[in-house]
């Protein structure tokens, strides 16, 4: 890896070419240099979740990510999760729920929710749990948030969302 | 839960969505580290590497001439001003000393935060090395090292007894407990501990300051008040409150952690010094090693009672590790004095409490503020009371619980009390009877268990204000100057507003806390924002009512007294529907014709004693006046491994009174939050020392609790007990929620294996040791 690269990558569907510097985290990348700063930085060390972005469909860690290993990459932010600030599903069921208090890990956790849903759209309690073990929420007891998912899945199978 | 209709859409008792909550679901929100300015600068601070040192001398030239700093500032270079909400002992940074590992000794801005990194590890700091003091014990024994050389010189606000490194001392007590005693038909004598706690919000401390060219600062930072953010700047920095203006961005939580000074004053400095704009957010590592923490207690506690269960006497004596700086530590000491006696009614109380400086990092507020170290003792001794009197925990403890009318310890009249109701509530809610009796678990090795824990804590103090004024278009502006954490207090106090004049939520703005703007609020602490700003925002819409209803007399032809508010915005002539004026034309009326644009406003501060000296016998006690108080009951049940010592809390049952509940589903929200950051105290959270350094800040090796750790089936049961002055009945629910837990989880330990848990955090090694040690 050299000191500076240009990486293109796919952020929110549209196309950039990022210069990267060195070991820059795509946490970095997204807040400092594309001002997305929807994403949060909790701990920088990958245990807090709070940083949870979609890179080729999966959840992952933005500060665990190298930028320069991410050439042609697609990533989702919170920010692409939804278009004219129309609400997802799963914003509206985490609305509905209630299971927003202070909002910081809310970003990590949407986007954590989305690849659950992805792979498993009627999750039980017990394998929402696991889907969003690696986001911390210090504010709520958790229960608002499942609730949430679990709307979140009676929704979207409503609205037929099927990718 | 009823769902009843509001008469306001948005009103008390409804539970709209959270005002601001669309801009946090988008990611729009911005918090401290999103904010950023031209020509921004970053800032980083050189930390202590040293427990207890004198600093001979700074080197800091080489940092200077790095590319990219525009500034370094040495601890020297800073003032000889104090600050400290009870006793003024702590400047912006250190000077002369370091007194823990990870205080901050030098500041650095520079044009990127790698090159201010850099910069700091270019300066080099001599100190000549001090015995440090590591422990509570350590810091009390004889020929001990002194903390704080200038304790006797110190500015306090209260009368304070300190001496050594005693920082403050408190005493309290009623009736006479050494008489009592041979009253007694069973006195219990116990000794319980418990361990630092990381507040651990997911956003870390930060701040961003920026000087106006005329010499006034406009600083934005992580905050619990803008008020004590100015406070604590002025007080370090020597500036007039007057040249400082404090702004809050969205709060990523706080728990107590963000309620004094972190790196506020710092980051004045060099915005001061450059000229530039100065942003500092702390990294997870920082936070957990130079900011606050929960105290670590040692309580001994003995308790006498007769065979019936009734409570006769009690002696408590409290030692608390303060850290090297007192902060709010006087506050949490007094406090726990005075919830020593927990929600019970005890004849004969005597409590005495010592906090003591040490080379820790400072302990402060953390939500319970002193009273779940005490409650832990009280509640966990109480089992093992009914145990040996052969009674039900919960038969005795609502035998002596304290009902409305009764007296808090020290004197203060509890106005309203819906404890008994919430024991009841849970006990019924949780099949008490039939779980009690069978702590058989789904595998031979594990046992199962039911435990309950009550408190009562306060919805606290000091001075609040709010504003409301009546808009061109009949909508209303309100501003409080009360910073919502998360915890909803925007939706809350909004909702009260919406009910008070009768308009749709939606037609209520909400001004952001800013010091040039708002009226004073102590803070977001102490479950305080829904009581007594609830009640500055009843007051100052009263004030708009009156005003109203003068101008729409005026309009309508008739007297004030015939006119009432009606719902949407309106004021009608009373039985006569349809004789009614709107807002609109009201403020239409009063901003171009007569009368004036309407503003209302109200300020209070909470005045009701806590001591009453005709009952109690009180020195050096802080707060005169504390708060109302909300109370709860706690019931879990929980899974015990016998193999590994592993319990798993598998349901609970948490019922408050909180007077009366202006937004259920945020009542909720506190029950459930405040639970789980009960579980992970009373079960795996813990700060670790290795000879006064943090052997474990990061989230690696600090667990707090995650979603798998956490039952799902947390039932929240809200009992309404209306406190008279609170608005609309209101009560405080951001701690009480917390404060009981680990002695119901402590009890239901007891109740599945007959192990007695007296240390926290009950982690599975000291349960498997507690079951071993019972068959001894």
């Amino acid at each position: 890896m050299t000191d500076k690269n240009i990486v293109p990558m796919i952020i929110n569907g549209e196309n950039h070419d990022i210069t990267v510097y060195g070991r820059e985290t795509l946490l970095t990348i997204l807040r400092d240099q594309l001002g997305l700063t929807g994403t949060k930085r909790g701990c920088n060390q990958g245990v807090c979740g709070a940083c949870t972005i979609i890179v080729d469909g999966v959840a992952v860690r933005g500060c665990l990510s190298l930028a320069a290993l991410c050439e042609d990459a697609d990533i989702f932010t919170v920010e692409g999760l939804t278009e004219d600030r129309v609400l997802s599903p799963i914003q509206e069921a985490f609305a509905e729920k209630g299971a927003v208090q202070c909002g910081f890990c809310t970003s990590g956790m949407l986007l954590a929710v989305n690849a659950l849903l992805e792979r498993n759209p009627e999750p039980t309690i017990e394998e929402i749990k696991e889907g969003i073990s690696g986001n911390l929420c210090r504010c709520s007891g958790y229960r608002k948030i499942i609730d949430a998912v679990l709307e979140a899945a009676r929704l979207r199978k409503m609205e037929g969302v099927t990718s | 839960m009823n769902k009843i209709t509001p008469e306001i859409v948005g009103g008390v008792g409804d539970s709209p969505n959270k005002v601001e909550l669309k801009k946090k679901l988008l990611g729009q929100a911005k918090y401290i580290d999103d904010l950023y300015r031209p020509n921004m600068l970053h800032g980083a601070i050189l930390a202590s590497p040293h427990a207890h040192a004198k600093i001979i001398s700074y080197d800091v030239e080489a940092a200077r001439s790095l590319p990219g700093v525009k500034c370094v500032i040495p601890g020297d270079d800073f003032g000889d001003d104090f600050m400290g909400p009870f006793i003024k002992d702590e400047g912006a940074i250190a000077k002369g000393k370091v007194r823990y590992i990870g205080e901050p000794v030098c500041a650095v801005a520079a044009t990127t935060k790698k090159i201010a990194k850099t910069a700091l590890g270019m300066i080099e700091v001599e100190y000549e090395i001090l015995a440090p003091v590591l422990s509570m014990g350590d810091a009390i024994a004889e020929d001990t090292p002194i903390i704080h050389e200038g304790l006797e010189g110190y500015t306090k606000i209260f009368d304070c007894i300190s001496y050594d490194n005693v920082m403050s001392e408190t005493k309290l007590s009623e009736g006479d407990v050494d008489y009592a005693w041979a009253d007694c038909d069973l006195i219990v004598e116990n000794v319980y501990e418990t361990q630092a706690q990381n507040h651990m919000p997911i956003e870390t401390c930060g701040a961003l300051a920026e000087e106006d060219g005329n010499g006034r600062i406009e600083l934005w930072s992580a905050n619990q008040s803008v008020f004590r953010v100015q406070a604590n700047v002025c007080e370090t920095l020597g500036l007039p409150m007057s040249k400082l203006r404090c702004l809050t961005p969205s709060i990523g939580a706080g728990f107590g952690n963000k309620m004094e000074a972190h790196v506020q004053p710092i980051v004045v400095k060099l915005a001061m010094e450059t000229g530039l704009p100065v942003k500092i957010v702390l990294s997870r590592e920082e936070d957990f090693e130079m900011i606050r923490a929960r105290h670590p207690f040692r309580i001994w506690i003995k308790t006498g009672v007769k065979n019936d269960g009734s409570f006769v006497a009690r002696d408590v004596d409290i030692l608390m590790d303060g850290g090297a700086f007192s902060d709010d530590s006087p506050g949490v000491l007094g406090y726990s004095v005075l919830c020593s006696r927990g929600p019970y009614r005890i004849p004969n109380m005597r409590s005495f409490g010592r906090v003591v400086y040490t080379n820790h990092l400072r302990f402060a507020a953390f939500r319970g503020f002193g009273n779940p170290q005490v409650n832990f003792a009280s509640e966990a001794q109480i089992d093992e009371i009914a145990n040996k009197l052969g009674m039900d925990p919960i038969e005795i403890r609502q035998k002596n619980a304290i009902e409305a009318g009764d007296t808090w310890f020290g004197g203060q009249i509890i106005e309203s009390s819906g404890l008994k109701e919430c024991l009841e509530k849970a006990k019924l809610a949780s099949n008490w009877d039939a779980k009690r009796n069978n702590t058989k678990g789904d595998r031979n090795h594990k046992r199962r268990g039911l435990g309950v824990a009550v408190c009562g804590h306060i919805s606290g103090l000091l001075g609040t204000g709010a504003i409301i004024r009546l808009l061109e278009d009949g909508t209303v502006a309100l501003n409080t100057g009360a910073t919502d954490i998360g915890q909803g207090s925007d939706t809350v106090l909004s909702q009260m507003a919406a009910e008070a004049l009768k308009v749709p939520l939606e037609n209520i703005s909400l001004a952001q806390p800013d010091t040039d703007g708002s009226p004073f609020n102590w803070g977001t602490t102490a479950s305080r924002v829904t009581y007594t700003t609830g009640r500055a925002v009843v007051g100052a819409a009263k004030e708009v009512e009156v005003q109203v209803k003068k101008a729409a007399s005026q309009m309508l032809e008739c007297s004030e007294e015939d006119l009432e508010l009606v719902p949407g915005g309106k004021v009608g002539l009373k039985g006569a529907p349809g004789h009614e004026v709107s807002f609109f034309d009201i403020s239409k009326f009063t901003h171009w014709g007569v009368g004036g644009p309407i503003v209302g406003s109200h300020t209070l501060v909470y005045d009701n004693p806590s001591i009453d000296p005709k009952r109690a016998v009180a020195s050096g006690t802080p707060f005169s006046n504390i708060g109302a108080y909300a109370f709860n009951a706690t019931i879990v049940e929980v899974e015990v491994d016998e193999r590994t010592g592993n319990c798993e809390v598998l349901e609970v049952w948490s019922a408050t009174d909180v007077g009366r509940a202006i937004n259920p589903a945020l009542v909720e929200g506190q029950l459930e939050g405040g639970f789980v950051q009960g579980l992970g105290y009373a079960l795996f959270e813990e700060m670790i020392w290795d000879n006064g350094r943090l052997a474990n800040p990061n989230l690696m090796d600090y667990k707090v609790p995650g979603s798998m750790d956490v039952p799902y089936d947390i039932h929240s049961i809200i009992v309404e007990h209306p406190e008279p002055d609170g608005p609309f009945g209101a009560k405080g629910v951001g701690e009480v929620s917390i404060v009981a837990v680990p002695g119901s989880i402590a009890n239901a330990i007891l109740n599945a294996t007959d192990a007695k848990m007296r240390k926290l955090p009950m982690s599975s090694e000291r349960i498997f040791n507690a079951l071993k040690a019972k068959g001894a």
